[in-house]
């Protein structure tokens, strides 16, 4: 009986999600093993302002025969997903085989675009989102110390930076990094070196991102914790006081503790969020030092006039593999928590 | 009051008349849908477009840079959701490949008297686009800063290097040089514009296999750094609009920019009226040695839909002569250089004429060009960074296209 209302309870948003977000997964899981159908050229005369020339077009007929035949394009198996663009097995392989050491190795594999957006993808997930965490920490602990006449005003000012658009955010610190901008120009004064540009170093451009993520996500942390620390038992709290313990060592052993299962649940949420970094990258114009698989997937699909819908398929799915690859170990730790607390 | 009465019914017959006139292209009714890209010389079409709107005339446009993404969809569907799309170069090539747009032969027969020769952008002998503007990337210099260097006009890339290097070293400005080299599509436009200078093509010869792999390719690529020396550090983040807006504001003295944005240049109620002032536009410069300038010419046209009634194509051909008359390309002589019959060049068209009639070549018209330059933006950036050699660059774009083009079904394995 228990079960059935349980299954009559979820039943509605156990379709939705099955229609909105399975079903499509498993069409983009079919899509990815497509290419687009071959295209018939030929060889004819156009004209333009400028001057007649013979060129390759489309035979349009031919093509939309071949298209008419196989809907989904050309089965190429799982060859997009091996290809350059993407894992390039063959590419690695080839390095892997003739190099002149790890540097090179990496170097060579770095140059790769998949494996380029990856680094970048995983540098950014795994240094904000700790550093994210611990700022929306601090901040949360700030706030409740507050005396309550300005707490309201000073919560209001921590959220902004996740009330703002992260696309408009990005575009914001972008000018004030520009040498012509408040932080940039003065940088430069501050280091006497003209030529200290933020946006003209991969390694300055990955760091910019980096603290631009960290003041983004920051508020989310902040108000799920702000939230924790308003149900944290007083009474321990004051034991732990009467016991001599600091403020540091309250936070320590305390609060900290209080807060574990809030840790995993921001952990969670923020791994996934910044595991699809995308606005800072074109915010930031910084496709030249750094872009990510989402941005990848974006090219894709916003190209010089041909979408390549087999590539951002295929793109995606390793997407959901990366995600579901980085939550195991956060899922692990949760399911060990259930079965403790029912045990 | 009889004659009062007759009076206000003539006023009445005369309102409707007016109203008619100032709405008069000659048509009874339809609908015209435009999709167009979103600068200064579509605005002022579609706006001439708008005009012909009347109670049974329904005119719309949707001008936005999103475009290219809209446009095949948009018009695949049935009937489509566009009349008339706003093509270039480039952007046709995908509605020819997928038959989305018609031949506009007979239309032009009997409504096309104002148009020239030229104008007509035939493929396989059935006239598909026409054209009414050209535009080209091509160099804007400060004469006064090359005064004071004592330089003379530079004629080639060669020229441009050295001229940088003279006003550097005079002190006169630090960084002389601006191009548009931000990945996405400027960068790929600059590897164009100057492998076109060296003379190179970039396919084999009927086929979509690349050939840009060579000597030219190499040249191509050695000039885009050199020039990079004298260019701010973060020249891999400005586009073609933030290098027209830092030339504006007068931290370099020369920049490959777009004609389009000639107008604006020169204007001398813009920003600065020195920068105006001194501003001269040249055809684009010659690179190696060679003749032909570095860059590539670019058209500007409208295709009509395939998938709508012939009564609305026809509606949307006629509004779209309208909008294109004598009378609106010398109303605004310099928002672009128009190809319109009777069209006298203004100023701000100088640099784009220049560089057509010293024999620049077209961006090539071709259905796979997309796919290579998005791999020449991709890749070309970590070589101007430092973090990889020509070869491997050139190697790198090759790969990256051949994924692409069998992605995109033009290659096989």
């Amino acid at each position: 009986m228990r079960h059935r209302t349980f299954l009559a309870f979820i039943l509605p948003s156990a379709l939705a999600m099955l229609l909105f977000i399975a079903l499509p997964i498993v069409s983009v899981a079919v899509q990815s093993l497509y290419v687009e159908p071959p295209k018939v050229l030929v060889t004819v005369q156009s004209c333009t302002p400028f001057a007649c020339t013979d060129d390759v077009q489309v035979d349009e007929r031919a093509t939309a025969e071949l298209r008419k035949k196989h809907p989904l394009g050309g089965f190429n198996g799982l060859g997009t997903y091996t290809d350059r663009a993407h894992l390039a097995f063959g590419e690695i392989a080839g390095i892997l085989g003739q190099n002149t050491g790890f540097a090179d190795t990496l170097g060579r594999i770095y140059n790769l675009p998949f494996y380029r957006a990856l680094a970048f993808t995983l540098a950014y997930t795994f240094i904000v989102t700790p550093l994210a965490i611990m700022l929306g920490f601090s901040i949360a602990l700030a706030v409740n110390a507050v005396p309550r006449a300005i707490k309201g005003p000073v919560i209001f000012v921590s959220l902004l930076p996740m009330i703002i658009t992260p696309l408009i955010g990005s575009l914001m610190v972008y000018w004030m990094i520009n040498s012509e901008g408040i932080i940039g120009a003065t940088l430069q004064w501050l280091f006497d070196d003209p030529n200290l540009y933020l946006k003209a170093s991969p390694t300055l451009t990955w760091i910019v991102i980096f603290l631009y993520g960290v003041w983004t996500n920051g508020p989310f942390s902040f108000i799920v914790f702000y939230a924790g620390l308003q149900t944290m038992p007083l009474d321990t709290l004051e034991s732990a006081m009467i016991d001599g313990a600091s403020r540091w060592e309250r936070i320590r052993f305390v609060v900290i503790p209080h807060m574990s299962p809030l840790v995993t649940f921001v952990a969670l949420v923020q791994l996934m969020d910044n595991f699809r970094v995308f606005e800072p990258i074109v915010g930031f114009n910084s496709q030249a030092s750094a872009t990510s698989l989402s941005y990848f997937i974006f090219s894709d699909l916003n190209g010089q006039f041909s979408q390549l819908f087999g590539s951002a398929a295929a793109t995606s799915m390793l997407t959901i593999a990366g995600v579901v690859i980085l939550l195991i170990p956060v899922l692990i730790r949760t399911w060990r928590e259930f079965n403790r607390k029912a045990a | 009051m009889r004659n009062m009465l007759i009076a206000a019914a003539a006023t009445g017959v005369m309102l409707l008349g007016g109203g008619a006139a100032r709405a008069d292209c000659g048509i009874a009714s339809g609908t015209v849908s435009i999709l167009s890209n979103d600068f200064d010389a579509l605005r002022v079409l579609a706006d001439e477009a708008k005009a012909c709107a009347s109670p049974t005339v329904k005119v719309t446009a949707n001008q936005t840079a999103a475009h290219k993404n809209l446009q095949v969809p948009a018009l695949t569907a049935d009937p489509a959701e566009y009349t008339v799309a706003f093509v270039a170069n480039n952007s046709i090539s995908p509605l020819l490949g997928a038959g989305l747009i018609r031949p506009l032969d007979d239309l032009i027969v009997k409504y096309g008297q104002q148009l020239q020769p030229n104008q007509l952008i035939k493929v396989g002998g059935k006239t598909m686009a026409i054209a009414f503007d050209a535009n080209s990337q091509h160099l804007f210099y400060r004469k006064d800063i090359f005064d004071k260097a004592g330089l003379a006009a530079p004629r080639s890339y060669e020229d441009v290097l050295a001229a940088a290097k003279a006003i550097k070293d005079k002190g006169l400005l630090q960084y002389p040089l601006a191009a548009a080299d931000k990945p996405g599509w400027d960068l790929g436009a600059e590897f164009v514009n100057m492998y076109l200078g060296y003379g190179g093509s970039f396919f084999e010869p009927g086929s979509a296999k690349l050939a840009i792999n060579n000597d030219k390719g190499l040249s191509t690529l050695a000039m885009m750094k050199d020039l990079t020396h004298y260019m701010a550090p973060d020249f891999l983040s400005y586009d073609a609009d933030e290098i027209k807006a830092v030339y504006m504001s007068g931290k370099v003295a020369m920049m490959d920019g777009w004609g389009s944005y000639a107008g604006a240049v020169i204007d001398p109620k813009g920003p600065d009226p020195e920068v105006a002032k001194g501003t001269v536009l040249a055809a684009a410069p010659t690179v190696g040695g060679g003749t032909t300038p570095a860059a590539s010419l670019w058209w500007d046209g409208f295709t009509i839909a395939k998938h709508i009634s012939d009564a609305d194509a026809e509606t949307s051909f006629r509004v779209m002569m309208h909008a294109m008359r004598p009378e609106v390309a010398a109303t605004h002589p310099d928002t672009a250089p128009w190809l319109i019959k009777g069209f006298k060049p203004g100023a701000a068209a100088i640099g784009v004429i220049a560089t057509a009639t010293d024999g620049a070549k077209p961006y090539p018209m071709l259905p796979y060009m997309g796919l290579l330059h998005t791999a020449l933006s991709n890749e070309i950036g970590a070589y101007l960074q430092g973090n990889k050699d020509a070869i491997k660059t050139l190697a790198d774009i090759e790969a990256a296209y051949d994924a692409s083009a069998k992605q995109g079904g033009y290659l096989k394995d």
